[in-house]
């Protein structure tokens, strides 16, 4: 098996990464014309839909993902630059706009295949499957982690290589000289004796049939890749200019604001608005089928009057179901599927069976986590116009071609008459792949005629999520006469992606992980890291808990587990030495360890807490990753501060619970964050092991609610099975300290 | 009603409970200042009145007629940023960006009244503003940055090694 190479990915007869598209796009006479218009102006040329040169040699790259923070655009900018040998002050980027030929084909391949790497051989024919497959879905999708790995190493660094080449034949043939003999260098050709900048050459090079197989540059070479770049969003973000889709205004445009039915699934049966209608500023009071929005000259008007709107909703079955009961109905649902063999195989190595029969010991344990939502700064919003068969709407997405699909289908309209606009994002973390607010919106608009600004409350945005959904996780160990597993068994209710998130990298002969369906009525979505957020919270318990029951030091357990894997166990180690794994530690306090490769990218994080009174109190996160490669070291390092903070704030205190078919929380109030008071130290360490590049939005995510219920149990003794921490009362006697780690 | 609004003063046409925020971001335009939460949570509404960072997402109009308010947009002069927006770019704060008009405004706040804050300085005056990217110890080093007003800007040749990097 081989991995999913470039080389693998140009025999598909293709150019440029994200490419399949872009392969089908640079065809001459095919799409190219149909890109042009978006991204070429007046007087000047474009070499490839992902990059473009004006007469003033200025580059623009043409990335395919939206900006919530993450940075990706500047990185993504980084790679196309190096390969170009561009000059970087010279360089900027545009956002692709939402139509197919930028639709993101290695996401959905990601997604589909969940990173199964493919015989090199059957690459040609997966690749044509799955643009296929991601043109049919219209993905244009940021997630993932996918940015750098993705339309990074397969479509801007190629797409780059290759406009590189296009232009340096293109002045060869202009100056009758050997390419061999041309250099390139911040934007300018070079034979030596003249210089001309890479302006000169576009027209030509842009009538030339791209390489297929650009020379890409080895890591040496590299002067923008691995090199801090300042973020090119930032300054719009520190003086109040960003624009986000919050901010997006159009002339003549009123507000709106909603009330979806409480219980998810019911419909509106009635509606009293007499009451709303008659205040001041109040437009109308538009009913949604499953929402009601009120329609005013304000935001502030919208909300009082949607208060006085009495509406009865249909009963629905789901009103008489609670977070207890889809907690036993995931129990009984797993005892099942084991007792009638319908666990759906991830994984079954050896044979567990025979381990178990032949175990001196048998150790068995049950995790489980609560939905969660997004709670993204910025509330659901979207500003939408429809007039004369067209819609247009402005709003912060992840997949803005998506939506743009959605819409036209809720609206029953052409998708060529619909216009996404997409934002700046303040926070998308998977909440923003969803088009339920812009399709709303979109639907008010229609009805009043006006354009809309729908803005969803706090209380909306947190009760109407698609959560990361509820688990449960069942676990059995066979130990032999010195402790050691022999075999691990593994069940959970639902598998979303990625495919390999519950897998494990220790080795431990026999092992049998599988997954067991258990639907409930709770919409669900993806959330920073998927599913990995929960398995890694479960898988490292876990082991957390074999290596106490071997009697062993949890890291040097993990770490013998990981012999003949000498990337895994660098991150580990590396983790345990830059944490101070041995230092000696106060009463109260702890150190806990976790390790999870997660799309791409290796990370091992160290806590250390003190828990005094029953507080908890996170003193410091170590993290270290490997990415395969830093192309942004600092941008990388923020990424793990913030993916260790989003997960600190998820195991401390995240809990979104059902009670009567519907959500209990509804604010920061009663769905606590992290703030800068409880906020720990974090240190960041990057190892570039110089193997395939990962991703890092979310790889630091899965990792930290483990590394911090070790460290409790470190501390105190008591083993966390169920997230949120803050639901025990840790109010206890410590365990002496070498009882645990020692 | 009458209000000033980074100096400027202004006559809105409002009801006289809408909320301040709701006012300059709709009426006057200035739509730096963000909608996070309603209720005085998350700070993302924070605007000085009278110079105290004030959540301004339940606060009234009426209740603030002839005081002085300034908004994000309103700190830096026309020569450039403040010290303290330059402090964020120079550490690279922001992610989504959204909390960061609000960070910036209780930042300005608290070195106006305390040049050199302690850490617990900083906890108690910045623990109202929440930041979903989670960019609290950044937060922390542009506050300190500012208040010992080297602000050089963003340096990237300061931290680059393609091997392995340390960010400690």
């Amino acid at each position: 098996m081989g991995k999913w190479t470039r080389r693998g990915f140009i025999t598909a007869g293709v150019v440029g990464g994200v490419a399949l598209v872009v392969g089908v796009a640079i065809r001459p006479g095919n799409q190219n014309s149909k890109v042009a218009k978006y991204v070429s102006g007046d007087g000047e040329s474009l070499v490839n839909i992902w990059v473009k040169i004006d007469e003033s040699n200025h580059v623009t790259a043409i990335v395919p993902h939206s900006e919530m923070g993450q940075g990706a655009q500047t990185v993504l900018a980084q790679m196309l630059a190096d390969e170009l040998d561009a000059k970087w002050e010279d360089v900027s980027f545009i956002e692709a706009p939402a139509e197919d030929a930028y639709a993101n084909y290695p996401l959905g391949k990601g997604f589909i295949l969940g990173e199964t790497r493919l015989p090199e051989v059957l690459v040609g024919s997966v690749d044509g499957l799955f643009q296929t497959v991601a043109n049919a879905l219209h993905l244009q999708m940021t997630g993932g982690s996918y940015s750098i790995r993705g339309t990074g190493v397969y479509g801007m660094r190629v797409a780059g290589a290759a406009a590189r080449e296009m232009l340096l034949e293109a002045a060869a043939a202009e100056w009758s000289v050997p390419v061999a003999s041309l250099t390139a260098s911040e934007g300018f050709i070079s034979d030596g004796s003249q210089s001309a900048p890479y302006s000169a050459f576009a027209a030509a090079a842009g009538q030339l049939q791209p390489p297929y197989t650009p020379k890409l540059k080895s890591a040496d070479q590299f002067t923008i890749m691995g090199h801090d770049k300042p973020r090119l969003d930032i300054p719009a973000k520190v003086d109040g200019t960003a624009v986000f889709g919050i901010d997006a205004e159009v002339e003549g445009m009123v507000y709106a604001t909603v009330m979806a039915a409480p219980i998810f699934g019911a419909g509106v049966k009635s509606i009293e608005s007499n009451k709303a209608l008659a205040m001041p500023g109040v437009i109308d009071v538009v009913n949604l089928d499953d929402a009601v929005a009120v329609v005013a000259d304000s935001y502030w008007t919208a909300k009082k009057a949607l208060a006085e709107v009495q509406v009865e909703w249909q009963q629905v079955s789901a009103g008489a179901v609670d977070s207890d009961k889809i907690f036993a109905q995931f129990q009984a649902d797993i005892t099942e599927a084991i007792a009638e063999g319908n666990v759906k195989s991830d994984r079954d190595q050896g044979d567990s069976g025979a381990a178990f029969k032949a175990a001196n010991r048998v150790v068995g344990r049950e995790y489980r986590v609560p939905y969660l939502a997004h709670a993204c700064m910025e509330p659901m919003n979207a500003l939408a116009s429809v007039k004369d068969g067209v819609c247009e709407v402005w709003t912060g997405s992840q997949n803005p071609l998506g939506f743009k699909y959605d819409i036209a289908a809720a609206l029953e309209m052409d998708a060529d008459n619909v216009t996404v606009n997409n934002h700046t994002m303040g926070g998308g973390f998977g909440r923003r792949s969803t088009s339920d607010a812009a399709i709303q919106a979109a639907r008010i608009a229609r009805s009043v005629k006006l354009p809309v600004k729908l803005i969803w409350s706090r209380e909306e945005d947190i009760q109407h999520d698609t959560y990361r959904p509820a688990v449960i996780s069942r676990f059995r160990a066979a130990l032999d006469a010195s402790g050691q597993p022999t075999a691990w068994e593994n069940q959970y209710v639902d598998k979303h992606g990625p495919a390999e998130a519950p897998l494990i990298p220790y080795a431990i002969a026999n092992q049998s992980v599988g997954s067991v369906e258990s639907p409930t009525h709770v919409p669900f979505g993806a959330w920073r890291s998927v599913d990995h957020s929960q398995h890694g919270f479960f898988t490292e318990s876990f082991m957390d808990e074999l290596a106490v029951e071997a009697g062993q030091d949890p890291f040097e357990f993990r770490l013998l587990k990981l012999k003949g894997q000498p990337r895994h166990s660098k991150v580990l180690a590396l983790a345990a030495e830059k944490g101070n794994w041995t230092a000696p530690l106060g009463e109260g306090q702890g150190r806990g360890i976790a390790f999870q490769e997660s799309f791409g990218s290796l990370v091992a994080e160290v806590v250390e807490v003190t828990v005094r009174d029953g507080q908890v109190k996170v003193d410091k996160v170590t993290v270290v990753v490997d990415p395969g490669f830093a192309v942004s070291p600092d941008g990388l390092t923020a990424q793990m501060e913030s993916g260790v903070i989003y997960g600190l704030t998820a195991a401390m205190y995240g809990e979104i619970s059902i009670q009567d078919g519907r959500v209990m929380q509804s604010n920061f109030d009663s769905y606590p964050m992290v703030r800068m008071d409880s906020a720990p130290v974090i240190e960041t360490h990057i190892v570039n092991s110089m193997e395939a590049w990962g991703g890092a939005g979310e790889p630091g995510t899965p990792g930290i609610a483990p590394a911090l219920t070790n460290a409790i149990y470190a501390a105190t003794g008591t083993r966390i099975r169920e997230l949120p921490v803050s639901k025990y009362d840790l109010n206890v006697d410590f365990v002496e300290q070498n009882n645990i780690s020692g | 009603m009458k209000i000033s609004v980074n100096g400027q003063a202004h006559e809105v046409d409002v009801a006289p409970d809408t909320p301040l925020l709701w006012v300059v971001r709709e009426k006057l335009g200035l739509t730096g200042t963000k909608f996070g939460c309603g209720i005085a949570q998350c700070g993302a509404c924070t605007m000085h009145v009278n110079g105290s960072p004030t959540r301004t997402c339940m606060l009234p109009v009426a209740a603030v007629a002839g005081a002085e308010i300034t908004t994000i947009e309103g700190i830096g002069t026309e020569a450039g940023l403040h010290t303290v927006q330059e402090a964020w770019i120079a550490e690279q704060v922001p992610q989504c960006g959204y909390c960061q008009s609000g960070q910036i405004m209780s930042a300005v706040a608290l070195l106006d009244s305390n040049p050199n804050p302690t850490d617990d300085d900083i906890n108690q005056a910045m623990s109202g503003n929440v930041c979903r990217c989670g960019m609290y110890s950044r937060i922390r080093s542009a506050i300190k940055r500012a208040a010992s007003g080297d602000v050089a800007i963003y340096d990237p040749k300061a931290n680059q090694t393609p091997s392995e990097v340390n960010h400690g």
